[in-house]
């Protein structure tokens, strides 16, 4: 298996030509065009034999890649920040269409004010469209993921479009040893797409269609059920994987050091590498304090959070986004699942590292700090400028 | 006995939920005949999504995608590249759509298609108006034509802007093909779309479908209508291709603006003056055409 060193852009790029996708349609925003900008260099070379739509927006881009598999073909695409904004009309319509697309994000902020940094509050807007959604933590599980998302995508009971997220620069533009497998053994992994809930040409048939109050509920429940569907194929499609390639990512909510411990923070993307790093230092002064790594954030892994949850007093989750009036997505969710659960955590809110603020060793530890503090706080904002600082800063 | 002009074949099924005199029923219908079966077509939020019935029926024997009212041009792009991928040969990709999903919240996406020289045709029935949501004005709608967002009241006269030349924008992008259509001209009508049938790239139509309920005139009139719209200048039938205009029906004496119009209820509230100032500029475009002919 060649190692080569990657980018996550580029590890999103080399899992689109290892799939044989067939279909591609893109338009550049920072920091994901060097994804397309690749792809453009393997279908040029012959590297890969696809075609590839120069489409003149996102929101082409995806009613492209939304007709293309309608017509059944293998189909990738990918965004970042506005340029999934632009799209969730059509995130919308490619689940409800039933469209196993897949597509690479660059997680970065969004206006306004203008920002090209870390924050996921581009994709976690799009939590209500039916699209499944990873968050990965290194380049590694980048092309990893990618490669396992057309499986459970493409799988005849899911049938929905995934997206891989990657934390903008962090990711997008760092670059690390990356095992890339062989052409044949992903082909063994992933043959060609099943050939079903397409339209097809000399055929009657109608893909989208229109229906009243008497069926409407049933195609979206049709939805809901291929979602909770598509957590035992992930569970199979990554055992798989990991039997073919030795790699495991953990699936959807991978723990580090829980067993005993009075505080668990959870994190998704990059700064679950921080946290890793910050609970080892931790347990090494005896501070009792594990991580977990909310992987997979639709569907929701709700079993494996009350797993987690029944030895843990104190859980703390890091959202690097808001959902302003309420609190942050992440921890609404964390909160909602425990509520059903026979035991019921402390949850602590930290919203951080939006539009790039840096986590490092020491910030992530003083969340552990304040989650094992008197009273932990619902919801905190740590690390904020005072007035005086913003006003004065520059 | 004489040669059928109008291919037998039918495409679009009768108990399709169109008003009766629906021009867009009827220009699927010769669109279809013309293309054949081994089509696909995609359709935006227009009447057509709700004229082909709902699921789980269909008024149309080939397949059709739905897509939302600003990406058609999208659409076929991406089953005109799905079916190159996976090797299909032969099948016509369609875009169908009214002239709001075109001239307006449709026109990049349309431009982009063009741009891209997608291998497929766009179509674009005309019934000037967004008239599946009950009739406002589009960019496509007439000067001086009533719609429920142009209204006859106070110092409202009805639309106060001209028409949107798409054909222009389109000839501007210099597709393979493109030209004028109208339902009431079935032979013109059929005959186009088999020429375009036969070419590669882009191609776009434009076709006039009078509507009973937006134009308010009754039903039984709408092939006289679009007649009078053609033999009046209003709505010419042209074509473009290679970079070269070519009128299809010039008639020696064109019928009066004043005709094609009285008998709609969208212009009614109009006074003799201002249907000259019409007829002025239906002239002048008319003549602005004979113009790009002879360049030819």
């Amino acid at each position: 298996m060649p190692k080569l060193v990657l980018s996550g852009n580029s590890a999103q790029s080399y899992a689109v030509k290892l799939a044989r996708v067939q279909v591609v349609a893109a338009y550049p925003i920072t920091p994901q065009t060097s994804i397309v900008e690749k792809i453009a260099d393997f279908v040029s070379s012959g590297k890969l034999d696809a075609q590839y739509i120069k489409v003149e927006s996102e929101h082409s881009a995806l009613q492209a890649s939304l007709s293309a598999a309608g017509l059944g073909a293998r189909v990738y695409t990918a965004t970042s920040s506005q340029g999934i904004l632009l799209m969730h009309e059509l995130l919308h319509w490619a689940a409800g269409a039933r469209t196993p697309i897949i597509m690479g994000v660059a997680n970065r902020g969004v206006a306004a004010p203008w920002t090209i940094e870390t924050d996921h509050t581009d994709t976690i807007a799009q939590r209500d469209t039916g699209w499944i959604q990873y968050y990965a933590e290194s380049n590694q599980e980048v092309l990893d993921t990618v490669l396992q998302a057309f499986r459970i995508a493409e799988d005849p009971s899911v049938r929905l479009p995934a997206m891989i997220n990657e934390d903008a620069f962090f990711l997008t533009h760092t670059v690390e040893p990356v095992d890339v497998p062989e052409q044949e053994l992903v082909d063994r992994f992933l043959p060609p797409r099943p050939d079903i809930g397409v339209l097809k040409i000399g055929r009657r048939n109608r893909l989208g269609s229109f229906c009243g109050p008497e069926l409407y509920m049933e195609f979206r429940h049709q939805v809901a059920r291929a979602m909770e569907a598509a957590k035992g194929v992930a569970r199979d499609t990554e055992a798989e994987y990991a039997r073919l390639t030795g790699r495991d990512h953990g699936g959807a909510l991978p723990t580090y050091r829980t067993e005993d411990a009075d505080a668990v923070l959870i994190t998704m993307g990059t700064a679950s590498t921080t946290a890793r790093a910050v609970v080892d230092t931790m347990r090494a002064d005896g501070r009792r304090v594990g991580f977990a790594k909310l992987r997979r954030f639709r569907p929701f892994p709700v079993d494996e959070l009350r797993d987690l949850a029944a030895s843990v007093d104190r859980i703390g989750v890091v959202d690097r986004s808001f959902t302003f009036g309420a609190m942050g997505a992440a921890a609404t969710e964390v909160s909602a699942a425990l509520y059903g659960s026979s035991h019921r955590p402390l949850v602590t809110d930290f919203v951080a590292g939006l539009g790039g603020r840096d986590l490092d060793p020491a910030s992530v530890r003083s969340l552990f700090e304040v989650l094992l503090s008197a009273s932990p706080p619902e919801v905190s904002w740590p690390g904020l400028k005072t007035g005086e600082e913003v006003t004065t800063h520059g | 006995m004489a040669k059928l002009t109008i291919p037998e074949i039918e495409l679009m099924h009768s108990g399709h939920s169109g008003c009766p005199g629906c021009g867009a029923a009827l220009a699927m219908r010769y669109v279809l005949k013309a293309l054949g079966p081994e089509t696909i077509v995609s359709i935006p939020a227009c009447c057509w999504t709700v004229i082909a019935t709902p699921f789980p029926t269909t008024a149309l024997e080939v397949p059709m995608m739905d897509n939302p009212i600003e990406a058609t041009g999208a659409s076929i792009s991406g089953l005109r590249a799905a079916a190159d991928a996976m090797g299909l040969t032969g099948q016509t990709i369609v875009g169908f759509a009214g002239d709001g999903g075109t001239v307006d919240i449709g026109l990049q996406a349309l431009s982009g298609m063009l741009e891209r020289r997608t291998n497929a045709i766009y179509v674009m029935y005309d019934n000037e108006g967004y008239m599946n949501t009950g009739v406002q004005r589009s960019g496509s709608t007439p000067e001086g034509a009533w719609t429920t967002t142009t209204p006859i009241e106070g110092t409202s006269r009805g639309k106060l802007e001209p028409k949107k030349d798409i054909m222009a924008i389109v000839a501007a992008h210099n597709p393979a093909y493109a030209a004028t259509l109208n339902v009431a001209f079935p032979e013109d009508f059929v005959r186009k779309v088999a020429h375009a049938k036969g070419l590669v790239g882009a191609r776009f139509f434009h076709i006039l479908a009078p509507c009973p309920p937006g134009w308010k005139y009754s039903s039984e009139r709408t092939i006289e209508l679009g007649r009078l719209a053609t033999d009046s200048n209003v709505f010419p039938l042209y074509e473009f291709e290679g970079g070269k205009y070519k009128i299809n029906r010039k008639i020696g004496r064109p019928k009066a603006v004043r005709e094609y119009i009285e008998g709609q209820g969208r212009y009614a509230h109009l006074k003799p003056d201002e249907v000259e100032e019409l007829q002025k500029q239906v002239d002048e475009r008319w003549h602005r055409l004979l113009a790009l002919e002879a360049l030819a």
